[in-house]
């Protein structure tokens, strides 16, 4: 009897706390009643200047600096490596993807790219010239270290 | 029955006793436009996007894809339909491609692609026919309409005014060489060459 009794006390706070983040639309992405279906936002144009951007830190995922739309990866096809593996990048001059990518997770060379980095795009993305959602208050490793230096 | 086919030369042989070498000629001319035209109404109708997804082979694989596809909707509201892409717009070429269908007439028949799991089994000889016509008739119906010609190469990516103003333009290369699987999604790419 006593569990039942403690959730119907934490009851009223469950409610309190499921309407703050309903609010502040914390639990999902989605602005539109269930059944209701939102209107479809603008595309943004990706950019397609094939002009490498800086990274962050130097084991950042190079950002892709050309459109990706209707490039397909499955099993079947992965058009990313139709340019981007070992055996095509005379054909398209294209970067080669790193050595890192015919390794297991052992270290063991591989003759193909391995499943684990098959699917570029959980790592690799394309870039749009939009305003951030969100704030981002990232900052350089550079720009720490010249902070520490002038205190 | 010998004499039978025999009667019948006799009447289709000798000269007309009732009607006048023009009334025949009017005749048979009038019989050869119907004809003519039947032919043509009904390999028009053959010609649609309609009639290929009306097997369920087509509409539940190739055209369900081709839905996801620039080929379907764009920004600027021009779709390109089956035959636009599989079927050329040249008068024999096209009967030459509806004596090729009757193989696929074949198919439909003794079921060879009637589920999603055998298409698949037999998607990549599929797509290597397509591909081999392809190549043969240097992309043909791809320059149906994107005509080399009118392409802007300052308003294509440069990576496209790369390859398009090389391997392209040089002729050693065509559409299809470089643009597999635009318009459905492609079977194990393994083997194929420039891909992996
Ligand atoms: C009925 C006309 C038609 C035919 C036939 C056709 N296309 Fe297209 N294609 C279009 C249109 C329209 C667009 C979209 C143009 C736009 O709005 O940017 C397009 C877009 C494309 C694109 C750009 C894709 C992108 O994501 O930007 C490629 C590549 C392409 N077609 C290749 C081909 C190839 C290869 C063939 C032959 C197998 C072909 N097309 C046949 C009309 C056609
Ligand atoms: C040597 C390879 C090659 C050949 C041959 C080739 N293309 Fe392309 N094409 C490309 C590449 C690479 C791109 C740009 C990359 C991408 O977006 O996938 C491209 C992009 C395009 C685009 C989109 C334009 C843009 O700015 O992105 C169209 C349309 C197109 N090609 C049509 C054709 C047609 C039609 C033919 C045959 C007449 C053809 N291509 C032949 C490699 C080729
Ligand atoms: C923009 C051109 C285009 C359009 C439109 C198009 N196809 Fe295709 N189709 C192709 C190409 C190119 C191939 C060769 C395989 C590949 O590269 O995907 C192909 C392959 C096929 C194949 C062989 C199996 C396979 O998937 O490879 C079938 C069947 C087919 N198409 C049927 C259709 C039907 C039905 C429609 C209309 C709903 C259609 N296609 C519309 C270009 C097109």
């Amino acid at each position: 009897m006593k569990p039942l009794l403690f959730i119907l006390l934490l009851m009223p706070f469950l409610v309190i706390v499921e309407q703050a983040m309903a609010e502040q639309n914390i639990a999902t992405l989605r602005s539109a009643e269930i059944a209701v279906e939102p209107e479809a936002p603008r595309l943004g144009n990706e950019e397609n200047k094939d002009i490498k951007r800086k990274r962050n830190y130097p084991m950042q995922p190079p950002t892709i600096p050309h459109k990706t739309a209707n490039y397909r990866i499955d099993l079947n096809s992965n058009k990313c490596l139709a340019c981007h593996s070992r055996r095509q990048v005379d054909e398209s001059q294209a970067p080669m993807v790193s050595v890192t990518h015919y390794m297991d997770r052992d270290g063991n060379f591989l003759a193909e790219v391995s499943p684990r980095r098959y699917f570029c795009n959980q790592c690799h993305v394309p870039q749009g010239d939009v305003k951030p959602l969100v704030e981002n208050t990232f900052q350089d490793v550079d720009a720490i270290l010249d902070n520490k230096n002038k205190k | 029955m010998l004499n039978k086919i025999k009667e019948l030369w006799g009447t289709i042989s000798s000269p007309s006793r009732y009607y006048s070498f023009g009334i025949l000629i009017i005749a048979g001319f009038v019989a050869g436009v119907i004809f003519w035209g039947g032919f043509n109404t009904v390999l028009e109708a053959t010609n649609t996007e309609t009639f290929c997804i009306s097997c369920h082979e087509m509409n539940d694989n190739v055209y369900q894809e081709l839905k996801s596809t620039i080929h379907y909707t764009n920004r600027s509201g021009v779709r390109a339909t089956c035959p636009d892409c599989h079927v050329p717009h040249d008068w024999t070429d096209k009967i030459a491609r509806k004596m090729q269908a009757s193989k696929e007439v074949w198919g439909k028949i003794f079921k060879t692609i009637s589920t999603r799991e055998k298409f698949l089994a037999k998607r990549k000889e599929l797509a290597q026919h397509e591909w081999d016509r392809f190549k043969a008739n240097d992309s043909l119906e791809c320059r149906n309409c994107h005509d080399f010609e009118y392409m802007d190469f300052t308003r294509q990516g440069k990576r496209a005014e790369a390859a398009h103003s090389t391997g392209l333009a040089q002729g050693k290369k065509t559409c299809i060489d470089c643009h597999k699987g635009i318009a459905h999604e492609l079977p194990d790419m393994a083997g194929v060459e420039g891909w992996q």
